[in-house]
């Protein structure tokens, strides 16, 4: 072939979209965080550097408030998500097939598979019901209804890790009369371990992020972050908006990261 | 024997207890109200919203149909319709766009160096990973009348007024492409990185052209990547509730806006209830085809 560097695997074309790709995925959030350090009213004209719109939003009690209930709500559905979710990896992997445990992965992936919206009518008419029938209005519903669907994104990595190791350590536990707890205390939980951290990890980015059924659940006075924003959008938007973003932004790449280093060493 | 089989079924019962915990949780917040909104279709609404109880099947009649407010016929609701086909439409759009841009991407990100890959897969990762709502609203920044387009255009003297993009089909279709990118190209790499690179050295060895190595061995390897791309890409998008709102305003609806409405100001409560197991069977529909897709996939002749 007259083409000395003809490769195989090279498709003309190809790496200019993928390129082109990346740069139109990051250059609106660049922007994005760019602006939120501008020292001006605007989303759009550049007026200098500053932080006054992270002071401003930190200041905004409507923000804090929402912030807070974001990390109650996150908190507490991941822990309790990520905790039963351990326990269903458990009982479900590592064993020949048994009957009923497609209706459990099934049950277990419903929410990915659900549309959102759908999940989002069918809690607001049940705990509608529910609030009329017990008067209850608290943040319950919210960590309920981010429990159920983190309860996946939890049990995907903890499955996975699960299935990485084999039962001989176990065995040699049992072998050596080691009781069912000890054994699972000391051989299976440290080994699972970051598998549940990553689960939990993934799980609380899920709630932190969720939109849709945060909003259809809420009763008034429960804006999480992002409903608060979803709201804020409607009127003229300030750089506000970018900062409280940027923190959120923040926060999800750092957790991201340590579930990449988490999930990449191979135990 | 009997030992044998005692241990097994002593197994299954212990799989089940590790599982209750979770499957009642998910039952109670996310499979079982489902139950409740499908009876609701089939109620009356109430004056001021949620519903009167008797069985009525107006809820899903009126998915399609509109009752006449004067002498009471039923005709086809074309504002419905019309809802219907612009939700269709932009998500299979979405759909094209996203396996267009994204399956040269997929490709670029499987064909790199190990080390490479590992960076520029983590790049795709954490725009996925990112907050809808933020990614919907950076692009709503780049969209708007103010926005980086207009301004850019305008500095540059290539428009006077701004192009009005925001609050259109348009910019509901950009918003989706660009917030369902990474969903594409997930599955396309993970189907590329399985893809044994020396069969496209045999199909040039072959005198193959380009074009017919694309077209004859790499695309029929990668379908089940392809399949789970598009399903991926294509069931959030006909039930989008975030993205419309924030970049279609209120005349651009889709089948999730219009399934919030009956819930709102609608107060039809029958029909809004009708109108997301519709969605919810389409969905499911769906997904049927994917996992027939998936389990032909697996075979090697597929």
């Amino acid at each position: 072939m007259a083409d000395r560097n003809f490769s195989a695997t090279r498709i003309p074309g190809f790496a200019t979209i993928a390129v082109a790709a990346f740069v139109v995925l990051y250059l609106p959030i660049f922007t994005l965080v760019i602006y939120a350090f501008n020292a001006g009213q605007s989303i759009a004209v550049w007026e200098g550097i500053s932080f006054h719109w992270f002071a401003k939003a930190w200041a905004n009690e409507a923000v804090k408030s929402a912030t807070l209930r974001s990390l109650i709500i996150a908190v507490s559905a991941s822990a309790i998500a990520t905790s039963v979710a351990t326990m269903a990896a458990l009982g479900t992997t590592r064993r020949p097939a048994f009957r009923g445990q497609t209706f459990i992965y099934v049950m277990i992936n419903q929410p990915l598979m659900v549309p959102e919206i759908v999940t989002a009518v069918a809690l607001l008419i049940f705990f509608g019901v529910i609030k009329q029938a017990t008067g209850y209005q608290g943040l319950g519903y919210l960590i309920l209804a981010h429990t159920a669907f983190c309860i996946p994104f939890a049990y995907l990595p903890i499955r996975a890790r699960l299935e990485g190791m084999d039962l001989s350590l176990e065995t040699a536990a049992a072998d050596l009369y080691a009781s069912d707890w000890q054994t699972f205390r000391f051989v299976t939980l440290p080994l699972l371990f970051p598998g549940i951290i990553a689960g939990a990890m993934l799980a609380f980015v899920i709630s932190l992020d969720d939109v849709v059924i945060t909003e259809f659940v809420k009763a008034g006075g429960q804006d999480t972050l992002p409903t608060y924003m979803l709201g804020q959008m409607r009127r003229a938007i300030t750089p506000e908006v970018n900062a409280i973003s940027t923190g959120l932004l923040a926060l999800t790449v750092v957790l991201l990261t340590a579930f990449f280093l988490l999930t990449r060493k191979k135990g | 024997m009997s030992m044998e089989s005692e241990a097994r079924s002593r197994q299954t019962r212990r799989a089940w207890a590790l599982s209750t915990p979770a499957l009642l949780l998910l039952f109670l917040a996310a499979a079982g109200p489902l139950l409740i909104v499908l009876v609701y279709s089939f109620l009356l609404p109430g004056k001021y919203g949620n519903v009167e109880w008797g069985f009525s099947l107006d809820g899903w009649r009126g998915i399609l149909y509109s009752r006449d407010i004067f002498d009471g016929s039923l005709k086809l609701a074309d504002a419905h319709l019309t809802i219907f086909w612009r939700s269709v439409k932009l998500s299979l759009l979405t759909t094209i766009i996203t396996f267009v841009v994204g399956f040269p991407t997929a490709w670029f990100i499987a064909t790199r160096a190990p080390k490479a890959r590992a960076m520029w897969l983590f790049l795709i990762t954490i725009p996925f990973w990112t907050n809808l709502l933020i990614r919907t609203f950076a692009i709503n920044e780049v969209l708007r009348n103010e926005g980086i387009v207009n301004t850019v255009l305008t500095k540059a003297g290539l428009i006077d007024a701004p192009i009005r993009m925001i609050n259109t089909d348009f910019a509901v279709l950009v918003g989706m492409a660009y917030v369902y990118l990474p969903l594409m190209v997930l599955p396309l790499f993970a189907a590329i990185d399985r893809f044994d690179m020396k069969l496209l050295e045999a199909g040039y060895d072959l005198y193959a052209s380009r074009m017919a190595v694309l077209r004859r061995v790499i695309l029929p390897i990668v379908k089940p990547g392809i399949v789970a791309g598009s399903i991926l890409v294509f069931v959030p998008s006909l039930g989008a509730y975030v993205t419309p709102r924030v970049l279609g305003g209120g005349k651009n609806m889709m089948i999730g806006n219009f399934i919030e409405l009956q819930f709102g100001q609608g107060r039809n409560w029958p029909l809004g209830a009708a109108l997301s197991m519709a969605l919810l069977m389409i969905v499911m529909v769906a997904l049927l085809v994917y996992v027939r897709a998936a389990t032909k996939g697996s075979n090697p002749h597929g």
